[in-house]
């Protein structure tokens, strides 16, 4: 159990930093390293308080307490991966929109600047 | 403009089969401006298309083949054009039919025209994948349309007017034929299929493999309920 603790808590802080480094060199903007900055510190809190997780484990029905955490771990994942999922397609949505409105704009003024070569060019 | 039309094609890498396809429907229709959507080609598609005597909308990345067809129902839509009818650019649509599409679009009052290969005669399914996703589909949307429409992967389509409007707003990206008739139904519209001849791609082969048909079917299937459960009122 110990050694599952020790290895979730290296995670958790390997998480953070990696995180954290990846803000720094603006390959995550920071809105959307704080789930991920949060998921770290629960992780990295439940695998060092062992009260804190037995406490859980019992209140979740589980008697084997790294198992309460793994799975506490994985909920948090979701939720983190849910928001992006949210967070993606909304970007896709913007996206094809602006792509859509560009072109059409491209059109319009291509159509424009060729109605007004025409007279000259006649 | 009252009765104005507009021929859409969407084209992705068709150099080889799109300057045809303009050339045959500027015949067939006369006059009628023909707007080519390049869906970002590698090839030199724009300019078949602009060599053939098409306007062009060049969309700056790839969207899919819904994103693609949408850009040009809104290009449409803010030009006031009546109905529009879409060619696909590989060749396959024969724009002989554009004639009677626009006539059925403008005399029998639904909102959407469909060039079925199946309706009114006995065309076989090009593949079997191809044929049991068509006969499932016809199953599905039965109870949904309130009527059997035998061909509701056909992308020979017409719309008028109140249907550009819908699809101006909201137009499934992936895959669109089948959802864009439960998006129409959502709006209490209408649509009619009439007959209309498929021929073999002019170039290329076709991307729909035996492992996309799969996707293609649970992806439809999923966007159809999506679209049933959908409130009106959502941003897309």
């Amino acid at each position: 159990m110990e050694q599952l603790l020790n290895a979730m808590a290296i995670f958790s802080i390997g998480l953070f930093v990696i995180v954290l480094f990846s803000v720094r060199r603006a390959h995550i903007r920071v809105e959307y390293s704080v789930s991920w900055l949060i998921a770290a510190a629960t992780l990295f809190v439940l695998s060092r308080s062992s009260a804190l997780l037995e406490w859980l484990s019992q209140r979740v029905g589980i008697t084997y307490p790294p198992l309460a955490l793994l799975l506490i771990a994985s909920g948090v994942f979701l939720v983190v991966f849910y928001r992006f999922s949210i967070r993606i397609s909304d970007l896709k949505d913007a996206n094809i929109a602006l792509a859509q409105r560009l072109a059409i704009l491209e059109y319009q003024l291509h159509a424009t600047h060729e109605s007004k070569q025409t007279p000259s060019q006649g | 403009m009252n009765d104005s039309l507009l021929i859409l094609i969407p084209a992705y890498n068709e150099e080889g089969a799109v300057g045809s396809v303009v050339r045959e429907v500027q015949r067939e229709v006369p006059g009628t401006p023909v707007l080519v959507i390049d869906d970002c080609s590698g090839d030199a598609t724009v300019q078949a298309a602009r060599d053939a005597g098409a306007q062009v909308l060049c969309l700056p990345t790839h969207l899919g083949l819904g994103g693609c067809v949408q850009a040009g129902y809104k290009l449409a839509y803010e030009l006031g054009y009546d109905y529009v009818i879409r060619v696909d650019g590989d060749g396959q649509h024969d724009p002989r039919d554009v004639p009677r599409a626009f006539q059925a679009l403008k005399s029998s009052g639904v909102e959407m025209v469909i060039g079925s290969r199946y309706v009114d005669k006995k065309q076989e399914f090009t593949s079997f994948s191809r044929g049991f996703g068509i006969v499932l589909f016809r199953l599905i949307l039965r109870p949904i349309l309130g009527k059997w429409v035998m061909d509701p992967t056909s992308g020979f389509v017409g719309v008028n007017r109140d249907a550009l409007a819908v699809f101006s707003k909201s137009f499934p990206l992936e895959y669109p034929e089948i959802e864009a008739l439960v998006v129409l139904k959502r709006k209490a519209f209408h649509f009619e299929e009439i007959p209309c001849n498929v021929r073999p791609r002019q170039t290329g082969r076709s991307s729909i493999t035996a492992v996309k048909s799969v996707y293609y079917i649970m992806h439809v299937l999923l966007g159809v309920f999506i679209n049933i459960l959908k409130y009106e009122g959502r941003r897309r």
